[in-house]
This record gives structure tokens, sequence and C-alpha cells, in this order.
């Protein structure tokens, strides 16, 4: 596997806690060399369960993961190397300075002092100025960023981020996605997990979704929309309706905005999408519209959608 | 072997002594001189030697054991327990380390800081009691071994302990009566002939002992025994901590 286009394969894991949780189930999946992949789910849906038995932080109760080739318990060593983590907790030292508390995790991994390259990612991430302070007196925004310098001290492969936007403001989570590409760009795969699907949606090549322990599916980005994409058209009425009328009861139509407005669900990859036709009826059963607008459906809707139809 | 990691893990516990060095250096050494005050300078010159050693003399390698015994199972207890109390023990855990590297780095830390502490102390306690050392290398030899072995006991608390008090239960209920029942301030053959058979099940009682023997070539035991149980418990702890590693017990969900 090391140099092809599978970075990490990851074969029928199944995790269950001590507790008896069952974490996930017999999850398979194949992360590609250089991707982003985002990896989106409810609480609980064992995301994080995932990321970390990659990472060694948990151990396996049955299946197998190989990161380049190695395997993450046999041949932990080579495969942990690879590998930088940013945790979803917000876990630091707190007497520690942040230069100090980078330093340490680069040797951690086994590379030598370059203060060069810690220079780098501490600008990359602005905190170069605060190198001396001690973590403690950081805002929380800022140990995210410490924790992602920690991560990318030892100069990783491979980047987890695990939530890493939960408590950051907009201005830094833009300086995020920013950081994010420029580490893919030098070849870095990056997987992150998030709640917030326009995350997922802007920054990812593929998307997977875990629910419940199962990894319900992954696919690329554009063809997950295209593949599950409905678009919505919205005719805003003059006058608002109690009940859609007899004449149409045949369409797939709802009333929203309180009766206002008449509302058209149809599959935009289809070739009839039935739209004209539809226009025509609703002039002959006399109703008139003052505005339409169309909507495609988000990964969002597509997302509440999956998760409901599989709970 | 990632040397690095070891350095790192060392540089790191190193860093956090000299930060606390009141607590984690001045603080045991002033402790420890009260007692060559009390009791070596001014009791001490009321009491009678023992095996022709003046008892001020008499408790001071027994005292600087005690001392170096608790600082010991202590810094090695904290040095893990911290990150795990923290949560930083992510980064540890996602590390690509053997086990024998975090056990090098941190009970190598602990034993370091016990070693300057014992030896601050020796030399604290030449200012109030005048002794002598009689076999250095042996000295040296029990020094660095009860501080590898007290660190490596303290190590594995750390790893079973999940809360502060049960960090404290073992040293405060096991290893202070042990060390004070330990012959620091008597020779076992004082004691009546029950208690000197019961004390012979106490380890504290072989350090103290070999530890004494070096200074002024007096012991209860033969210094080949007092060396031997030390090495036994050094090898009872790291078979323990391999256990503890390969099980991934309390570290590892
Ligand atoms: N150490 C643990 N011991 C027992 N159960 C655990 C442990 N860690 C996680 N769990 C359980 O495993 C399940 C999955 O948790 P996980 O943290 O992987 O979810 P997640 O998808 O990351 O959720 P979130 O979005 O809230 O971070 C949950 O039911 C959780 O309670
Ligand atoms: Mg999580």
């Amino acid at each position: 596997m090391p140099g092809s286009g599978v970075i990490i394969a990851v074969e029928s894991l199944s995790k269950t806690y001590a507790s008896g949780v069952r974490s996930l189930e017999s999850v398979s999946l194949e992360i590609r060399r250089g991707e982003i992949l985002a990896l989106l789910g409810p609480n609980g849906a064992g995301k994080t369960t995932l990321i970390n038995i990659v990472c060694g932080i948990v151990k396996p109760t049955s299946g197998s993961v190989r990161v380049d080739g190695h395997d993450v318990v046999r041949d932990y060593r080579a495969a942990r190397k690879l590998i930088g983590l940013v945790p979803q907790e917000l876990s630091t030292d707190a007497f520690e300075s942040v230069w100090s508390t980078v330093r340490f995790s680069r040797g951690l991994f086994g590379k030598p002092d370059d203060s060069a390259h810690l220079e780098r990612v501490l600008r990359d991430l602005s905190l170069w100025e605060k190198k001396d302070a001690k973590i403690m007196t950081l805002s929380g925004g800022m140990k995210r960023r410490v924790l992602i310098a920690k991560a990318l001290a030892h100069e990783p492969r491979i980047l987890f981020l695990d939530e890493p936007t939960a408590g950051v403001d907009v201005n830094l989570r833009r300086d995020m996605w920013a950081m994010v590409r420029k580490l893919r760009e030098s070849g870095v795969t990056i997987i992150l997990t998030t709640h917030y699907i326009e995350e997922a949606q802007e920054m990812a090549d593929r998307i997977g979704i875990i629910n419940k322990a199962k990894l319900l599916f992954l696919e690329d980005k554009t063809q997950l929309m295209r593949k599950l994409g409905k678009k919505e058209l919205a005719m805003q009425l003059q006058k608002p309706l109690a009940a859609v009328p007899e004449a149409l009861a045949n369409r797939k139509l709802t009333l929203g905005d309180g009766g206002n407005s008449l509302i058209y669900t149809y599959d935009s990859n289809v070739a009839d999408t039935g739209i004209a036709g539809l226009l025509d009826e609703v002039e002959r059963a006399g109703i008139v519209f003052t505005d339409l607008r169309s909507r495609e459906s988000s990964l969002e809707d597509i997302f509440i959608d999956l998760v409901k139809e599989r709970s | 072997m990632n040397l690095y990691a070891i350095r790192a893990i060392y540089r790191f516990e190193m860093a956090r002594t000299f930060r606390t060095v009141t607590q984690s250096i001045v603080a045991p050494v002033l402790t420890t001189s009260l007692y060559f005050v009390v009791f070596g300078s001014a009791i001490g010159g009321r009491v009678g030697g023992i095996e022709g050693v003046s008892y001020g003399a008499f408790i001071i390698p027994g005292l600087v054991m005690l001392s170096m015994l608790s600082e010991s199972i202590s810094n090695g207890s904290f040095g893990i327990y911290l990150p795990k109390w923290s949560g930083t023990i992510y980064e540890l855990l996602s590390a690509p380390v053997a086990p024998i590297e975090v056990i090098i780095g941190y009970v190598g830390a602990a034993a370091s800081k016990s070693l300057m502490l014992g030896v601050l102390m020796l030399a604290t306690a030449r200012f109030f009691v005048p002794y002598e050392i009689h076999h250095p290398f042996w000295m040296l030899g029990f020094l660095v071994l009860t501080a590898i072995t007290a660190s490596t006991f303290g190590f594995i608390i750390g790893i079973w302990a999940d809360s502060f008090q049960k960090l404290q239960i073992i040293p405060v209920l096991v290893v202070t009566p042990l060390t004070f029942l330990g012959g620091s301030f008597y020779s076992i053959s004082m004691l009546p002939p029950i208690w000197q058979k019961i004390t012979l099940a106490n380890p504290v009682v072989y350090l103290v002992n070999g530890f004494r023997w070096s200074f002024y070539g007096v012991s209860d035991f033969a210094v080949g025994t007092s060396f031997a149980v030390i090495l036994t418990i050094l090898a009872l702890c790291f078979a323990l901590i391999w256990r503890i590693f390969v099980t991934g017990y309390k570290l590892k969900a």
C-alpha cells in the first residue's frame, strides 16, 4: 500500500467499550492519499472512537487499520509517525509555554529539534507572539491552535482534526479552513469531523456519514450532492391557501410559510422535472403567484433525511 | 529506540521540577535538615551511640533514604498522573513510543530529581553532624537503585490512581509506616525478638541497613542481602509495568 492511492485502510473495525457501549460496528473505509475527508454524524455516533483507534488511543475490539501499509497495532511505530492528531477535547498543559509544548510534541514523535519548522508552524497559526506565554493564559481559541501546532510539530503526512472548529469564532474558522487547504496542497491527507455541515460542504473532497456506530456511506461530495440532490420550487402566493387545491392533489405539493407559498419538490437529475405542466395546472386552478424561487437542498437536508431514514 | 522521545519526556519533566523548585527541592531538603538539627545535634548528644556510631550520624543514612523514598514515589506518580488527569495523555498514547521509552523518560526524570535531593541532603547534613562514608561506590549504588526503584513504584501508582486521593493513599497508608518502621532511627537488634522477626518482612529495613552499611560498615544484614532485595523489588516493578502497557490497563479504553 505505501505509495498507492490509499493511505488509510480500515477493515471491518468494531469497538465495544468495557461499559458495553457498541461504538463502531464493522466499519470499513479507505482514505485516499492527499484528500480531505469529512466525517459527519450526530453526537455519540462513533466518530471520535474511529479516530482514536487509528491513532492508538483506543484499542479495537476487532478488525484492523493500516496506515500507509503499517498495521496500527503491530507496527504502531511506523504508523503513528505519519499521523498528527488534534483531539476534540481542549486538553493542554497549563504551566508550560507554547514553545516548550510544541517542542515536546516534536521530540515525542521522534524528530530532532528544528526551531525553524516550529517557528513556521506557530507563525502560520498566529501564535508566534505567544510563544513564551504559559498555555493557561491563552483563550480557548488560542489553545485550540496550540493543539494544532502540536499536531503539526512533527510534520505529519496525515492530520486528524476532531471537531477543529467547535467553539471557534468565524474569523478563526476561516483561517483554519485556509490552513487546512494549504496543508492539503502540500500533500497532507486530512480527516476532519464536524457538526457544521457547511464546513464539510465547503472543505471536503469526500464526505462520510456515521450514525449509531455505522458508516452510512462515504461519497464524493459533488456526486453525493447530485445523487441525493432535490430541488424545491416555491411559489409566493397572492392570497394564502388553507389547503392544497383538489385540482393539484396528484402533484407532490406542500404549503409553506403559513399557506402563503406553494412548494414543489422534484428531483433535479431527471429529464422531465414536470415544472412546465405544473405551472399550467396552477394557472388553470386559478392560483395567482407573485414570485418564484428555486432552491437546491443542502447537505444539511440530505444529512437530516439520511439520519432520520436509517434510524 | 525513539531517543528523541525519551529526551522530550525527560526534559519536560525536569522543567516541571525546576519550575517548582521550592516545593520539589527546597522543601524536602529543609524538612530533612530539621530532623538533622533536632535528632542529630540537639537530642543526639544525649543519646548513646549505636554499634559504635554516634546517634546523630547513625540516623543520617536512614533519614536520607526515607526522604528519597517518599520523594521518588511522589515524583514518579505525579509525572504520569498529571497528563492522565489533564487529558494530555492522548499525545503520549498516540506517539510512536514504546513502553520502555516512556518508562525511561518518566522514571529517569523522577529518579534524577531524587538523586539531586539525596546528594543535597547529604551535603546539608554535613553542616550539622560529622559523618564519614566508608564505601562511597556502594553508597552511590544504593542511592541510584533506590531512586530508580521507588520512582518506578511511584510510576505504577500514578497509572493505577484515578483520583488525587488514590494517588496519596498508598504513600500515606503503606509507604510512610514502612519507612518509619524501617530502622531509620534504630537498629533492629534493639527491638523485642518477636518484632525483630516481623520487621524482616519490611523491605525498607534492607534498604536502610544496606545504605547505612555503606557509610559506617555496620548493618543488621549482609550487604548482599540488601542489594538482592532492592533488585528484586525493581524487577517486580518492571514486570508489573510491562503487564500494564501490554494490556493497556487503565490507559487505553
Ligand atoms: N472511553 C469510553 N468508555 C465508554 N464509552 C465510551 C467511551 N468513549 C466513547 N464512548 C461511547 O461511545 C459512543 C461513541 O462516542 P464517540 O465519542 O466516538 O462519538 P462522536 O461521534 O465522536 O460524538 P461527538 O460528536 O459527540 O463527539 C458514545 O455512546 C460514547 O458514550
Ligand atoms: Mg467526537
